[in-house]
């Protein structure tokens, strides 16, 4: 009798195929529909062959653009990281921030922690026009939408992180004679540091959609700018590749946060438990 | 000099009593075994010393003076789990002690001051025989070394009281009559007060100098949370030389 199911793991190899599966199917299947339809009507727009994909890159991404004579691609590229870097970097500072004083200091908990609850609820998107109207059309509404969007989630989970620091490590800490300060600064930043790493990556994509959505209503430049700049005129050689490449961007940084934590986090790797 | 002086301690949760009328007169040095069946305030009794929560009635002294009102470098404690920094190597974990003392800041020493903080705690790491794993983290220890750094970082600060709770409770019996060793050699070199909860009575009168029983004498069957634990046993072991050595009254 052959195993269950449930007992029979793939090799490597074996692994590496079933994971290329769905990716090969993915582009099989464009292959076919999109030569199908070019047979039939040459100048269909939908879903554009890998040669007209390919030489739109090449003019995106090498060559200068003729009206602004910027490279668009990096242009769009180096605007919405700076955005999206910016609000990444605030909403992680104001959570480590808000966070380890809520989960650690009663005081701050009894004061902010009632108030983030409420602020987390409120739609980011609800409040953007609000947003536009106070900081203006420019990079700030796009960076304080971010902010917005994932910060109370960081603050609310980097406290919860706290909290779940065993009594007995902080109580020894206080033995030690350790003050408040000492203890944020030896025990509870290198203890949350990991799970800070994890939930900005959990954050990653909440903070494209904010951005995006900023830009796809009011920017001058930016990845989601170009994508829906060029719906109008159902440019899908131009907005498959910036799909696909804000992908790429997206596994990188989180690739990146991934190593990060590893490197400087050896404790994670070493020992059974 | 730690002389522990426990005057009618009531310690109430609510509706519910856990301690109650607990008088005590433990003389410096003393040994004290904690024991008794579970749910009888042996642990909030340890509590209480730590200064973790405070009682609703009556008073803990220290040589006279009234206990801070926090946990303190003078009260060391070694818990049953979570004992030692995940984060820090066994040399990082014992050390933290002296680098909480001496660089108020940062919470960290370097350079020459690192390195002469580390001569020092040496000689503790080697007392508890974890020479060899200087550089591991906790994780790459077993039970009973995890235990052992725990008590080594304990140490460092030189506390004058030492509360453990049942410290050796996960361990298997070899590796405990190996801590038990370690325990008595340590206390009898730093001459610490020892308070030490324990399920093993055998445990309780092997080390202690003193064996504290804590149960509830009074029973109310239609409202079993009216009373509390007292002490009901209050036992000092006179006929263990070392005692005689140790504790001064």
């Amino acid at each position: 009798m052959g195993r269950r199911i449930i007992n029979r793991h793939p090799g490597k190899g074996s692994a590496l195929f079933w994971g290329a599966l769905p990716f090969l199917a993915v582009l099989a299947l464009y292959v076919i529909f999109s030569a199908l339809r070019l047979a039939e009507n040459p100048n269909d727009k939908l879903l554009p062959a890998f040669s007209t994909i390919a030489d739109t890159i090449i003019r995106l991404a090498f060559t200068a653009d003729s009206r602004s004579g910027q490279i668009l691609l990096w242009a769009d590229t180096l605007s919405s990281l700076t955005r999206l870097g910016l609000g990444l970097l605030v909403s992680t500072l104001l959570g480590l921030l808000l966070g380890v004083g809520t989960g650690l200091i009663p005081y701050v908990r009894a004061g902010l922690s009632p108030f983030v609850a409420v602020l987390s609820l409120i739609p980011p998107m609800a409040v953007l026009p609000i947003l536009f109207i106070v900081f203006g059309l420019d990079e700030l509404s796009k960076v304080v939408l971010i902010v917005i969007g994932i910060a109370p989630f960081l603050v609310r989970d980097l406290a919860m992180r706290v909290e779940a620091i065993p009594t007995e490590l902080v109580i020894k800490a206080q033995t030690l004679g350790a003050g408040t300060w000492q203890i944020i600064v030896r025990l509870v930043l290198p203890t949350v540091w990991p799970k800070l790493l994890d939930s900005v990556r959990l954050s990653l994509g909440p903070a494209w959609l904010f951005l995006i959505s900023a830009e796809a209503i009011a920017a001058q430049d930016g990845l989601g700018y170009r994508i829906f700049l060029v719906r109008r005129y159902l440019a899908m050689d131009v907005i498959l590749p910036y799909v696909a490449w804000i992908t790429l961007l997206a596994f990188c940084m989180d690739w990146l946060l991934r190593a990060a934590n590893r490197r400087f986090c050896p404790w994670l790797e070493r020992g059974a438990s | 000099m730690s002389r522990v002086t426990v005057d009618n301690l009531w310690m109430e949760y609510g509706e519910q009593v856990v301690l109650e009328r607990v008088s005590l007169e433990i003389p410096s040095g003393e040994f004290c075994a904690l024991v008794g069946p579970s749910g009888c305030g042996k642990t909030t009794f340890l509590r209480l010393l730590l200064a973790m929560e405070r009682p609703t009635k009556g008073s803990i002294r220290i040589d006279g003076q009234p206990l801070a009102r926090e946990p303190g470098p003078d009260r060391g404690v070694v818990f049953q789990r979570y004992s030692a920094y995940a984060h820090l190597t066994v040399e990082e974990n014992v050390v933290l002690g002296l680098e909480f003392a001496r660089a108020p800041l940062l919470g960290r020493l370097f350079g020459a001051k690192k390195r002469q903080a580390l001569d020092e705690v040496r000689a503790t790491i080697d007392a508890v025989g974890l020479d060899h794993a200087r550089t591991k983290y906790p994780a790459e220890l077993s039970g009973g070394m995890q235990q052992r750094l725990s008590i080594a970082q304990a140490l460092v600060r030189k506390p004058r009281i030492l509360l453990m709770d049942e410290p050796f409770g996960a361990l298997d019996p070899g590796t405990k009559a190996q801590m038990h060793d370690l325990v008595r050699q340590l206390w009898r070199a730093e001459k610490m007060t020892v308070f030490m909860v324990t399920h093993d009575i055998q445990e309780g009168f092997g080390l202690g100098t003193r064996v504290l029983a804590f149960d509830k004498v009074r029973h109310d069957p239609d409202a079993p949370e009216a009373y509390g634990a007292t002490i009901t046993l209050n036992l000092p072991l006179d006929d263990k030389p070392e005692r005689a050595e140790i504790v001064h009254a």
